[in-house]
């Protein structure tokens, strides 16, 4: 049994999750969106990651990045790292890759603004 | 040189953006956005986690990229744009002092003007929280400029004061940074962000929520060296003999936010005391003729989907005012609340006959309600309208319903009045 918080509105439904594999139950949600939330939430949560990397000639020394999708929670902390060791040069448009495919997680790492 | 303007526009963040854009669509008006920063976008180019653009824009973007897609328009568009120009008098009669390094000290004439100059921060000061004077101690919105912009983190060992959201943000962000931060504390019994950022950015990370506790004393000479904490009592009083002693070399501060007030203040125009911001009619107008609010000068939002629906309905009334001057005020329309359910209601005023279709009208309660619907009654106590049930509503979201025109006419008095009954 699992315990989950759903983040999808912020209402933020207490829900348990019961069983394994295809034989899932959950309780608590006050919406449908709540149960996919739940499941995927209690076995392999995911998150969009939003980050920054460094940029020479900009109006600034930071370049805001994100990942193009969420990725597994537990790969946060390691494509941070990633992150942190890259550097790009302006001018960078939003939507530019800057790293591809971080960890093979099939997400890539894309600038949010033009600098 | 002689500046002149239909519609001159203060700010150019999320509010100033949309609001200048809006200006523009209302066909042959002359636009001017004044920015004091050296590049358009306001608070959004720091707030680079995503969340933003939900309800406007119906996909989730990051505050950078919600501010790239106003800039992107506004390039399609003649408005003007002065960058690194300072703002320091406004008139009644609308004639705006300005600095610049380009025109020195200078006047611009406007039409018509939108306040869109956002909020600031509640510091260290505004709290009164004793002991020394230590580097160390941040705003948690500064502590985010530092980290998304000029790449500097503020400290290795940080405890967060308060919950607002921002707070709750930076507390994962330097986590995810590499710094330790040792626990968010709130002073009172609930969180004041949001129950999905206490999830995703102190779940996540086994950061501790300390509810009920007070920062009572900070200590270190050059440097934060420790601060000491104690619990707090219903009336958010510190406990004594609850003390406890953290150490760390920074404290964040996210306790609230003030509307930026002091230029239109000086003016005259008047103040709402509820939420620090001006009075306004149906048009966002204030009760200086010709001078418009949105976005956080007006109230404090906590979605910027809301400011630019806020500033599209100024920008429009400014250039409506431009072109016709002041619509009529026969039939005026105070807007009260239920104060024991709700803090306050902008716009304050309407004036029934320059409501095209529609008013929306946003306000926040006072507490939880559940099952529970928001009701618009007139002086006489008949309803004049009724929403459907909401199955929660709380503080932390401002509330915003959409008024009908065709139902104001049938008010009965000179004020409607807005409350929560409990839904069947």
């Amino acid at each position: 049994m699992k315990k989950v918080v759903c983040i999808l509105c912020p209402r933020g439904c207490e829900m348990t999750v019961t069983g394994e594999e295809d034989n899932i139950k959950v309780s608590g949600n006050k919406c449908d969106k709540g149960i996919d939330f739940a499941k995927t939430e209690a076995f392999s949560p995911e998150r969009t990651l939003t980050s920054t990397v460094h940029i020479s000639g900009g109006i600034h020394t930071m370049l805001p990045v994100k990942t193009s999708k969420a990725i597994p929670k537990d790969l946060m902390a390691e494509a941070v790292k990633l992150i942190g060791k890259a550097e790009v040069s302006s001018p960078v448009k939003t939507g530019d890759v800057i790293i591809a495919n971080i960890l093979g997680t099939g997400a890539d790492i894309i600038a949010t603004r033009d600098m | 040189m002689e500046f002149k303007y239909d519609v001159v526009v203060i700010g150019g963040g999320p509010a100033g953006l949309a609001a200048a854009y809006s200006a523009w669509e209302q066909k042959d008006t002359k636009v001017l956005i004044i920015e004091r920063l050296e590049e358009l976008g306001g608070i959004l180019n720091q707030c680079i986690h995503n969340g933003f653009g939900l309800h406007y824009f119906r996909e989730e973007l990051t505050g950078p990229e919600y501010a790239q897609r106003f800039i992107d328009r506004l390039k399609e568009t003649d408005v003007d744009i002065m960058l690194n120009t300072m703002v320091t008098d406004i008139s009644s009669e609308r004639v705006i002092t300005a600095i610049n390094p380009v025109n020195g000290c200078f006047e611009i004439k406007a039409k018509s003007i939108v306040l869109a100059m956002g909020c600031r921060e509640r510091p260290r000061g505004a709290i009164s929280t004793p002991g020394t004077r230590p580097a160390g101690i941040y705003t948690a919105g500064a502590a985010q400029r530092y980290a998304n912009m000029d790449g500097y983190l503020v400290g290795r060992k940080i405890v967060v004061f308060g919950s607002g959201d921002i707070g709750l943000i930076m507390a994962r962000r330097m986590t995810l940074e590499g710094a330790e931060v040792i626990a968010v504390l709130e002073r009172g019994g609930v969180p004041s962000g949001l129950t999905r950022n206490i999830v995703q950015c102190l779940d996540d990370f086994g950061i501790p929520l300390m509810l009920n506790t007070t920062v009572v004393d900070i200590s270190g000479r050059s440097r934060v060296e420790s601060i000491t904490i104690a619990k707090t009592d219903s009336r958010k009083n510190p406990i004594p003999g609850t003390e406890q002693k953290i150490d760390c070399d920074t404290l964040l501060l996210s306790v609230g936010l003030i509307p930026e007030n002091d230029i239109p203040e000086a003016t005259g125009v008047r103040m709402d005391p509820r939420t620090n911001g001006a009075v306004v009619y149906e048009n966002d107008e204030t009760t200086t003729e010709g001078i418009f609010a949105c976005g956080n000068i007006l109230q404090v939002h906590d979605l910027v989907d809301y400011v630019t629906s806020e500033a599209i309905r100024a920008g429009k009334g400014a250039a409506q005012y431009a072109k016709n001057g002041e619509p009529g005020s026969e039939g005026l329309l105070d807007v009260e609340v239920d104060t024991n359910m709700i803090t306050y209601a902008v716009p304050q005023m309407i004036r029934p006959a320059n409501v095209e279709k529609n008013v929306d009208i946003s306000f926040r309660v006072r507490d939880r309600y559940e099952d529970s619907r928001i009701v618009v009654k007139d002086e006489e106590g008949n309803y004049v309208a009724r929403y459907g049930v909401k199955a929660y509503i709380i503080p932390a979201e401002m509330q915003r319903i959409t008024l009908p025109g065709k139902m104001l006419e049938k008010a009965k008095g000179s004020k409607i009045i807005i409350g929560i009954e409990k839904g069947e």
